[in-house]
């Protein structure tokens, strides 16, 4: 047996296989002909069905052998998704048929996937573009399957479009109203979210600076900032849109709020972070209050101000819709979620939530990529 | 001694002030209302009169704070408990969704850094989209899904706790994962020198070792709990809890009403910190931690 190397997933995957095609039919149309072979009732994976099943015994098969792990990796990849995506497109039109046979396929295939993401994650690679690609791959798999699953429960069962839309309706209301969207993002994200980060952001900097200046100032802000920062904040936009209007400035002002105090209390944190050792070096240089902030503390300050910067990406995107709630014009991302539920257009609201998230990320992966740039020689970029 | 000057009284000088600044920007923003209401009355009055004026208006732009404090006071002191206009009750409603909200998500919090810490493919698979999640506006959305759960018959508690728990399993599974990679190389080699498999590591090693980690989390864990709580309520199904106090008090213009909802769901974020942050004292000194 030194050509075996067994793993549960494959093994689990290929009596997943036997089970299904033991039980049978996979949908009710298929049952239907089966009971009738006189009639010629038309059922969904007709020819495909044999295919499918051969292709995950294979792989599974294939995965076992002792070959490179590289290539296994490669063989349960293409054996599982070319599997589901049959799987998948051979429902059409026959929504909400779907028999226990389908999803055990659809589990048989996700298990190669496991197995695949396990061998790449259990591979030593020397640091490198390779590397950087494969761990780039891993959670690019695991967020496809959470789709593929939603895809799969939601046509196999039939699950209401008002409900629950499958994902492929919500990439396809994306791509037909996509000048809404633009629109609703310039309202929502260009003017609200980037001028209240910015104005918060820095606000509560230039009161940090001022509390780590003057030590009555300081220890009377950080109590009460920690304790703000516990706070339901969110609270205060309803307050916000009766005092700034219906426009952009009122969600502005409910994310200067909520952006305020966690770069208040990160700041004044990150002050204190220098050492003594590099305080009193500086003292010995002669340098004044202002030439050790800038050239030491800041610096030293820089990872925890970053983080605020982290934290308040996701703060601000939060307040400006949930602000929008309360009153906009008739455009934007809050007022568009709302509308659209009311109007049971969920497959658009999804849109949005999808907008909103891919645009979440990338704020945030736009601050972490800075944040990288900016504190190179801290041990957790430098990987030390 | 040192007590009092290093903390209580910049705390004091520094709230005062608030409140001062709190008094100006509530004569000058109900200034203009009340300037044209007198005007068109053809009433005149003296400054002072006009400034006693701004500051009791029934509907003002911005309430005083001695209006804020006489209807939290009125509403939560003086009103039968039952009665829904009663501060307490819709604390209590918040707070019930809160605590359940913030129980599954620690709860799902702790298995998710389990898993996380132990198997090598979640850990890589796993925890770029735990972040990703966050970023994800779940608050913004927090409305759609109480409406759409109400479409199948899920109401009450439980949508209002799934968006608390969505909300609250992140920093706990965050945490707990630093909590759980905290014991040092030398631990772990000594409890391989004892042989020890892997569960004895994990209870007798790993687990004492995550429970700061996790008090710290579970503190903001509920703070962002109450807050899905809040916003949960938003949408017009709910009748009571903070979050619909707040709705209500938007719709009628009743600002007074709604600066007294915010006071209260302040004070319940400040309780149920507070809360943890003594449960994790008592825990700590039971397992012989110093006091620092």
């Amino acid at each position: 047996m030194r050509w075996f190397k067994p793993s549960w997933q494959p093994l689990l995957a290929v009596v997943l296989c036997i089970g299904a095609g033991i039980l049978g039919p996979m949908s009710a149309p298929e049952a239907a002909a089966l009971a009738d072979p006189t009639a010629t009732l038309p059922y969904p994976w007709l020819g495909s069905k044999g295919f499918i099943f051969d292709l995950i015994i294979v792989g599974a098969a294939l995965s076992m052998m002792r070959i490179p792990p590289l290539a296994a990796a490669f063989v349960l990849f293409v054996c599982g998704h070319a599997a589901v995506w049959l799987l998948l497109s051979g429902i059409t039109g026959f929504e909400g048929t779907a028999l226990l046979p389908f999803y055990l396929a659809i589990a048989a295939a996700w298990l190669l996937a496991w197995r695949c993401v396990t061998i790449l994650s259990e591979l030593e690679m020397p640091a490198g573009p390779a590397r950087t690609l494969v761990r780039l791959v891993i959670p690019a798999i695991f967020g496809a399957w959470l789709l593929i699953v939603w895809e799969a429960v939601v046509r196999g069962a039939g699950i209401p479009f008002i409900l629950l839309p499958p994902p492929s309706a919500i990439g396809a209301r994306i791509a037909t109203s996509l000048p809404i969207l633009a629109a609703d993002v310039r309202q929502t994200i260009f003017k609200a979210v980037l001028f209240g980060y910015v104005v918060g952001c820095a606000s509560g900097f230039a009161a940090a600076v001022l509390a780590d200046r003057f030590v009555f100032l300081r220890r009377g802000l950080l109590p009460i900032g920690n304790m703000v920062s516990a706070l339901p904040i969110i609270g205060v936009a309803p307050i916000m849109v009766m005092w700034f209007g219906f426009d952009w400035h009122s969600k502005a002002a409910v994310v200067i709020i909520m952006t305020f105090f966690p770069m208040l209390v990160n700041t004044v944190t990150g002050l204190a972070a220098s050492g003594h050792m590099e305080r009193d070096l500086m003292r010995t240089y002669a340098s004044d209050y202002w030439q050790t902030l800038f050239k030491l503390r800041l610096p030293a300050a820089a990872p925890f101000i970053f983080n605020a910067l982290k934290i308040n990406s996701t703060l601000a995107l939060i307040g400006a819709i949930v602000a929008e709630f309360f009153g906009t014009p008739v455009v934007g991302m809050g007022f568009r979620i709302s509308t659209e539920v009311g109007r049971m257009n969920i497959d658009m609201v999804w849109a949005e939530i999808a907008v909103a998230a891919l645009a979440g990320s990338l704020f945030y992966g736009v601050v972490a990529l800075i944040e990288r740039a900016a504190t190179f020689w801290h041990p957790s970029v430098r990987g030390g | 001694m040192d007590r009092l000057r290093d903390k209580i009284f910049p705390v004091t000088a520094i709230l005062a002030g608030l409140v001062v600044v709190w008094y100006v920007a509530a004569v000058l923003m109900n200034a203009p209302f009340q300037r044209d209401l007198n005007q068109r009355g053809g009433v005149t009055v003296t400054t002072s009169e006009f400034i006693g004026q701004t500051l009791s208006q029934p509907k003002p732009t911005v309430p005083a704070p001695h209006q804020v404090v006489s209807n939290v006071f009125e509403n939560t002191f003086l009103r039968k408990i039952t009665s829904n206009r009663s501060l307490v009750y819709h604390s209590w409603v918040t707070l019930s969704s809160t605590v359940l909200g913030f129980a599954f998500g620690t709860a799902l919090g702790i298995l998710i850094a389990v898993g996380i810490v132990h198997i090598k493919a979640l850990d890589r698979s796993l925890m770029p989209w735990i972040i990703a999640s966050q970023t994800i506006p779940i608050l913004a959305i927090a409305p759609m899904i109480i409406v759409v759960l109400a479409a199948v018959n899920v109401t009450g508690l439980i949508p209002k706790a799934m968006i608390s728990t969505y909300l609250s399993f992140f920093p706990v599974a965050v945490g707990m994962v630093k909590g759980l990679r905290s014991p040092e190389i030398m631990h772990l080699d000594l409890m391989h020198t004892y042989n020890a498999t892997r569960a004895q590591i994990f209870w007798k090693l790993r687990v004492p070792a995550s429970v700061p980690f996790l008090f710290a989390s579970m503190k903001v864990a509920v703070a962002a709990s109450l807050v899905g709580a809040i916003v949960g309520e938003l949408p017009t199904g709910a009748v009571a809890g903070i979050g619909s106090k707040l709705l209500a008090g938007a719709y009628y213009s009743q600002t007074i009403d709604m600066w007294a909802a915010l006071v209260a769901g302040s004070v319940v974020a400040v309780i149920l910190v507070s809360l943890v942050g003594l449960a994790g004292r008592l825990v700590e000194r039971g397992m012989g931690a110093r006091p620092a």
